[in-house]
């Protein structure tokens, strides 16, 4: 039977983890490669590098890093953020990442996503999206972007579905509500979401204890869940998430 | 050498240093010459079956295949190079219905369906780690390698049924996840270079025997 995955994302800003990492026995807190390698060790099923670089020659870095991570690492790599064309995604996966995901650019352009899809396969594109509640309605998101700060008046369900049939391979669906809450994931929105659209979608947005990944899957139907500091920071391994996911009956790689 | 063949321009770096990995002297080329000259040959999966076929067939790198597989150079076909292996492939094949492969084994590789028998849904592309089960536990690809280990996949279409299967898995429908002919040449639907340990396992193990068929 497929597996949910438990996924490990690191903000990387020139070529470095960024945000603070509190890794036991890492000699190099700030190396990326590193980094997953242990995740890689703890059973992680992929891990997403997100990058926030914001010059030319940081991303050079960013890209360097994607090339390396091909070849020391062996578990899937996801490379995230600042994606503009379908020749910035063609560098980054000619580096060697296995996926990109896309955000703004996709829609500020939909067709960005028929096109990369059409020239990398269906699998190595994933639609990242940043939806946020609408106040008062319970059950409508819309879609933000620039880091949450920009309302797109977009429906967050109705971007998912057009990204899907537009060829995306994976949502992935942050809450901005919950992100950095730790009041665990917007179960509600995670759900309207993976019933509406027919491909994998990994949960992400305010994780905070164990019971929070296992929501995710089964109250939140997602295929996948995301976190960030509570394994940056030792809070919570990959192994601990895992056998807690297994102890509610969910099927996870140990 | 174990040649890695590039028929698509892609990147093709973690299956030549998955190889180096475990000990092969492994090299990405997209040169026929080079592929006939090889001790064993490594077909990994990026693109669609039919923009795939057709290139290798433009190439000549259909037939270094084919003539270095009738030689007996051990064989192994990683995602799409499983469904290769097949007579042929409904991906992006257009109005042709199907495009032909390798045709060492019989069927045509076909989209996955989204629900089961039961009429269960199942989210397509199958994305993420899933169990193998051997039909066949004799496989030297897997020695060492329990029933029921975890590998990473990442697909939408799958091979289909034939007396080739070593091992199945299953998402919406049980499809082969390992496939065999002869005693050297083999297909797997899940991404070594990308599984950890146990994937590590398979390639020295295809490694080891591609080592021990040309020292022969």
């Amino acid at each position: 039977m497929l597996t949910k995955r438990v996924i490990p994302c690191m903000d990387v800003k020139d070529g470095r983890v960024v945000k603070g990492v509190n890794f036991v026995n890492l000699r190099d807190a700030g190396d990326p490669i590193e980094l997953a390698q242990r995740y890689d060790e703890q059973k992680a099923d992929e891990v997403i590098f997100l990058d926030i670089t914001a010059t030319s020659d940081g991303r050079a870095t960013t890209i360097d890093m994607a090339s390396r991570a091909s070849e020391e690492l062996h578990l899937p790599y996801c490379v995230g953020g600042g994606f503009r064309s379908v020749a910035d995604i063609r560098t980054m996966i000619a580096a060697g990442a296995d996926k990109v995901s896309v955000n703004s650019a996709a829609i500020a352009d939909p067709s960005l996503i028929t096109a990369a899809a059409t020239a990398f396969g269906t699998q190595a594109i994933l639609c990242a999206i940043d939806a946020k509640q609408v106040p008062g309605n319970p059950n409508k998101w819309e879609v933000f972007v620039a880091g949450g700060r920009k309302n797109t008046g977009i429906d967050a369900i109705e971007w998912a579905t057009e990204a899907a049939k537009r060829g995306a391979g994976e949502i992935l669906l942050t809450s901005m509500d919950r992100d950095g809450s730790k009041d665990g994931f917007d179960l509600a929105l995670t759900r309207a979401v993976a019933r509406a659209v027919p491909i994998p979608v990994i949960a992400s947005g305010g994780v905070g204890k164990l019971e929070h990944f296992a929501e995710g899957v089964i109250e939140g139907e997602a295929d996948a869940v995301l976190a960030a500091s509570v394994f940056h920071f030792g809070e919570l391994t990959i192994r601990q998430v895992k056998e807690y996911m297994a102890s509610q009956g969910i099927p996870v790689r140990l | 050498m174990i040649a890695v063949v590039d028929y698509c321009k892609g990147n093709l770096k973690s299956v030549e240093r998955g190889l180096q990995g475990v000990g092969a002297d492994a090299r990405i080329t997209d040169d026929p010459r080079t592929i006939r000259k090889a001790d064993a040959i490594v077909l990994p999966g990026v693109g669609s079956f039919a923009d795939a076929a057709r290139t290798m067939a433009e190439t000549g790198q259909m037939d270094a295949i084919r003539e270095a597989i009738a030689q007996g150079k051990p064989f192994l076909g990683i995602c799409l190079g499983e469904h290769l292996l097949f007579a042929g492939g409904t991906e992006h094949a257009g109005s042709e219905g199907a495009v032909p492969g390798l045709g060492l084994i019989e069927g045509i590789a076909d989209k996955m369906p989204a629900t089961d028998a039961q009429g269960n849904s199942y989210k397509i592309p199958h994305v993420g780690w899933n169990s193998i089960e051997f039909v066949d536990a004799a496989c030297p690809l897997f020695e060492g390698i329990p029933d029921g280990e975890y590998f990473y996949f990442t697909h939408s279409y799958c091979a289909p049924k034939s007396t080739a299967t070593v091992a199945t898995t299953t998402h919406s429908v049980t499809f082969p996840s390992v496939v065999q002919v002869g005693d050297r040449v083999f297909g797997v639907q899940f991404h070594p270079e990308k599984s950890s340990t146990a994937g590590a396992q398979v390639l020295a193990n295809f490694v080891a025997l591609a080592k021990s068929k040309t020292a022969r």
